[in-house]
């Protein structure tokens, strides 16, 4: 019963994360947002103490329920884990115990904090569990579902139905991709041989926990007068924290997943209150049958994503190109962030911003100081005034809430004029595209030729009003380079 | 989504009716009475011909525009005709006694004349008649360009003469004179019509009364010996600001006696895709024909008519075509009064004057100018355009407009790229402001994003 609680709620909890990265239409999150915000990590940089402190106490009181419930990682490999289970009964039974590697666990620990602390911050989120998982989500899951939409999406076009419509896919950082898809494969092997051996060698999140969950109120118990030494649990235990020798159980490694409890016929593992002389009653012994599990069975892909094949080219058509992505000298982080430190300090790459902006602007930092963090880049969209996504979803306070109203006010970045791209230059023509889409109005026409009434018109900017949101930067016809860019603000100004 | 013709769709989606209609006809076919024809061994039916009065040529009223044959990829990745399709379509439509064909070197991207030519020459070279143009209007109007491009079409139809030869798109005596009086081409090809390498000499005609006037004063020098014009029943009393009234000019060609070829008789699809309510009007007189069969029975009614052109893209079109003209059943004056006052209803929605002929292309920033446009006027006749936010159907006719605007036209060729310089302006020929028109669009997409 208590296995099943288990695998029904760790199902839901790890299908609504996942869809959190699929879901490009960011309607999903009005309803759902609130599951990235309870992670462990990103509720800690966020300074979260609500929702840190519920966690604790819920760790103190069930074990690491957290591990087993609604850390997504942690569920992935229970699937992958159980896939091996699947495969012959022998593999259910494949585990055996192992002594606990504490010197291992601490010392990544104190590594991944001076991590954080000292600012080799992209090289520490690398075994954060939460963003590992948003990673791969984003990565290897979403591309495959976006494919899979857009299929949906041309079998409507056909149907002239506009239940679907067709979302570009694209590859936003190699980087990020090859450590997303490294991260799947090392968690897929050990998943599948060990089960948890990365939950307790490794994770930080675990690690933490696992020190907490020593003294939990409810734990899983061997009652020594009913056992028979069978030894099936601790064969079972995906954990290797099951010690048949001594009928203990290490508190550390365990993850609540109460498959153990399930296993023993005899009844003689049970949920036991530790601070009193009674324990718990007895759990009855069901469920030998099917698993109450929807578990989508085809995660173990490899995708190679690529970017979207160039711009068709149409015989009546010009040629047109994205425009080449300019060298920016600071970085641009969405309205909300408040400065490129708060960002960086915050941010822990789950990637969940960039998995639901719409206009294709946030992609993972390709620069080695900022891997995996976001950024922003104005090729295939701008940061629409209308969109306050990435604020609504970031669970980490690396990107605070900010309304629509408000978002227009704050200036992330200002624009810059290259004139000698500029088409009213190079074309001899008018343009001032950039001016008419200037949601803040601070790209202002001004004549070339002061003199000549009737001088064609070329762009500058009104430093005051800009907010760089890159309308500008996106509809310029400029080609290679666009002949307006934006430059970040390392702190963002307020109008 | 913008291969896709409006028409074809409606046909594919619409009904049944049409393809038991053809089915109909073509099993018909056989049954019927072969009629003779001095021109072509081959053809059956009951087709309806004009004469020319020059030449005597049995002219076949529905003409083969030859601007919108369909297109396919080729290996790199550019839009080439489909050959293999335009070779059947050709024989479908000389085997039903259609046997004049109209081309010109700039369409399809240079490609029609010699796509044409290559689906005709598998004929008896006396079996059709090839009309083609002098299309120097882009540019400068050097006589030995002219030339050179005359000689090309020849060698494209792999002939030595030409039936119908047109000075393509003029609108104005100036016009004339620049392109074909002042660098002597029209002296040129004067001589060729002499030797007969040149059987009819005309122009094809878009401009305002004025213009027209001074060409028509022209005739005593040059003869024209038949004039193209755009007719259709919204064109005859309500042609767009710039352009002229067909009812007038066709009373200008009737009064010289110039028999005159109808170009956009339909068009381009605007007048087979009309908004629902012209639809069921049409629909409610003639139940059993087509949308656009109105169209093809109003240009052949006019007795100075020589022939209708129609861009037939696929074999729909041509059979619904066909069947509306073998034979002609000529209008009533009823059915054209009714068709008056439907022309005084569809000139109230705010469709764009866009024909999809694309004389536009290429913009020189990437815009598929026709695309964006054809598509708003989609949105218009399917009740999409909505501007009120606070209406029930809002957000339903806001999904609608956005998602088929990103089918219809791909992203970085949307309105919002418009550079606003100018260039198509001049090569529209029914002096569409664009540019004006395009930003009027991407104000209301804006419009429709922002809001949610």
């Amino acid at each position: 019963m208590l296995r099943k609680i288990r695998i029904i709620l760790a199902a839901a909890f790890f299908l609504c994360i996942t869809m959190l990265f699929l879901d490009f239409t960011g309607s999903l999150h009005a309803w759902l947002g609130w599951m990235a915000k309870i992670q462990f990590l990103p509720a800690v940089l966020a300074l979260n103490i609500g929702v840190v402190a519920v966690l604790v106490i819920l760790t103190l009181l069930f074990g690491r329920v957290y591990c087993s419930i609604i850390c997504p990682l942690g569920v992935m490999q229970d699937i992958i884990s159980w896939i091996h289970g699947r495969t012959k009964k022998k593999n259910r039974f494949r585990f055996r115990y192992s002594p606990a590697k504490n010197w291992l666990r601490y010392s990544v620990l104190v590594l991944f904090i001076i991590g954080l602390a000292l600012g080799a911050h992209s090289l520490a989120i690398l075994i954060a569990p939460y963003s590992a998982y948003g990673r791969i989500a984003a990565n290897l899951f979403a591309p495959i579902y976006q494919w899979a939409n857009n299929f949906f999406a041309w079998i409507a076009e056909r149907a002239d139905s506009y239940a679907f419509y067709s979302t570009e896919v694209w590859l936003r950082s190699i980087p990020t991709f090859i450590i997303a898809a490294v991260t799947f494969v090392v968690i897929f092997v050990l998943a599948w041989r060990n089960g948890r051996t990365w939950c307790n060698t490794i994770c930080p999140v675990g690690t933490v926990l696992g020190f907490l969950s020593r003294f939990s109120v409810f734990a899983p118990a061997i009652d020594t007068e009913k056992c028979r030494n069978c030894g099936l649990c601790g064969k079972r235990c995906k954990a290797s924290c099951i010690d048949m020798k001594e009928h203990e159980i290490d508190l550390s490694r365990c993850v609540a997943c109460m498959d153990c409890i399930d296993t023993c016929k005899e009844g003689a593992v049970h949920l036991a209150y530790r601070y009193g002389k009674k324990s718990e009653k007895k759990e009855e012994n069901v469920d030998n049958g099917r698993r109450a599990f929807i578990a989508s069975g085809a995660i173990a892909m490899t995708t190679a994503a690529t970017a979207k094949a160039q711009a068709e080219v149409d015989g009546g058509l010009a040629m047109i190109s994205h425009a080449e992505k300019p060298v920016r000298n600071t970085p641009l982080v969405p309205a909300g962030a408040l400065s490129l430190k708060n960002f960086t300090n915050h941010c822990t790459a789950c990637q969940l911003c960039v998995s639901v902006c719409p206009n294709h602007v946030l992609r993972p930092s390709a620069s080695l100081d900022t891997l995996m963090l976001p950024e922003m880049g104005y090729e295939r969209g701008y940061c629409r005034p209308e969109c306050t996504l990435c604020s609504e979803v970031c669970p980490a306070g690396a990107i605070n809430p900010v309304t629509r109203a408000k978002k227009s006010s704050i200036q992330i970045g200002l624009a810059i004029v290259n004139l000698d791209n500029c088409i009213v230059n190079t074309d001899n023509v008018n343009c001032g595209n950039c001016a008419r889409h200037c949601p803040a109005k601070a790209v202002r026409m001004v004549r070339k030729d002061p003199s000549d009434e009737n001088s064609l018109k070329i762009p500058t900017i009104n430093e005051q009003k800009c907010i760089g949101c890159g309308a500008c930067e996106n509809v310029c016809p400029a080609r290679p380079f666009t002949a307006i860019h934006i430059e970040g603000y390392e702190v963002h100004k307020t109008k | 989504m913008k291969n896709i013709d409006r028409r074809e769709f409606i046909r594919v989606a619409g009904g049944t009716a049409l393809t038991i209609g053809s089915a109909g006809f073509l099993s018909g076919c056989t049954g019927r009475k072969k009629t003779d024809n001095d021109d072509t061994g081959s053809v059956t039916g009951t087709m309806t011909y004009r004469t020319n009065p020059k030449t005597g040529d049995k002219v076949s009223i529905l003409g083969y525009g030859c601007m919108r044959w369909p297109m396919i990829k080729g290996e790199d990745g550019k839009d080439v005709v489909d050959q293999e399709t335009v070779n059947r379509l050709v024989d479908h439509a000389l085997e039903n006694g259609v046997n004049y064909f109209d081309s010109a070197p700039v369409y399809l991207h240079g490609q029609s004349e010699s796509a044409t030519g290559i689906a005709l020459s598998r004929h008896p070279r006396n079996s059709y008649f090839i009309a083609t143009k002098l299309s120097n209007h882009r540019g400068v109007a050097r006589k030995e360009d002219g030339i050179n491009m005359y000689r090309n079409s020849l060698e494209a139809f792999r002939t030595d003469y030409i039936d119908y030869y047109l000075l393509h798109s003029i609108s104005s005596e100036a016009v004339f004179n620049r392109r074909f009086k002042d660098n002597g081409l029209i002296d040129f090809l004067m001589e060729e019509r002499e030797a007969g390498r040149i059987r009819n000499l005309g122009f094809s005609f878009h401009g305002s009364k004025e213009g027209f006037d001074e060409l028509m004063a022209l005739h005593d020098k040059y003869h024209w010996d038949f004039v193209q014009i755009q007719l259709n029943w919204l064109d005859w009393n309500h042609a767009s600001k710039r352009n002229t009234n067909a009812s007038y000019l066709q009373a200008e060609l009737d009064k010289r006696g110039i028999p005159s070829i109808i170009m956009e008789p339909l068009l381009g699809g605007r007048l087979a895709d009309v908004p629902d309510h012209v639809a069921d009007l049409l629909k409610e007189r003639n139940p059993q024909g087509s949308i656009a069969s109105w169209a093809f029975r109003f240009a052949g009614t006019h007795t100075g008519v020589l022939n209708v052109l129609s861009g037939m893209t696929c074999i729909e079109h041509l059979q619904d075509n066909i069947k509306t003209y073998s034979p002609l059943k000529p209008l009533t004056d009823d059915d054209m009064t009714f068709l008056e006052k439907t022309a005084v209803l569809l000139s109230t929605y705010p469709l764009i004057q866009c024909n999809d002929c694309k004389y536009c292309m290429p913009c020189p920033y990437g815009l598929d100018i026709p695309s964006i446009l054809m598509h708003y006027n989609k949105c218009v006749n399917e009740g999409f355009i909505n501007d009120d936010e606070e209406d029930d159907e809002y957000r339903k006719d806001r999904r609608a407009y956005l998602i088929s605007y990103d089918r219809a036209v791909p992203k970085l060729r949307q309105a919002d790229r418009c550079a606003a310089c100018g260039i198509c302006v001049n090569r529209c020929p029914q002096h569409i402001n664009i540019p004006a028109e395009i930003r009027r669009i991407d104000r209301y997409i804006e419009k429709l994003k922002r809001s949610r």
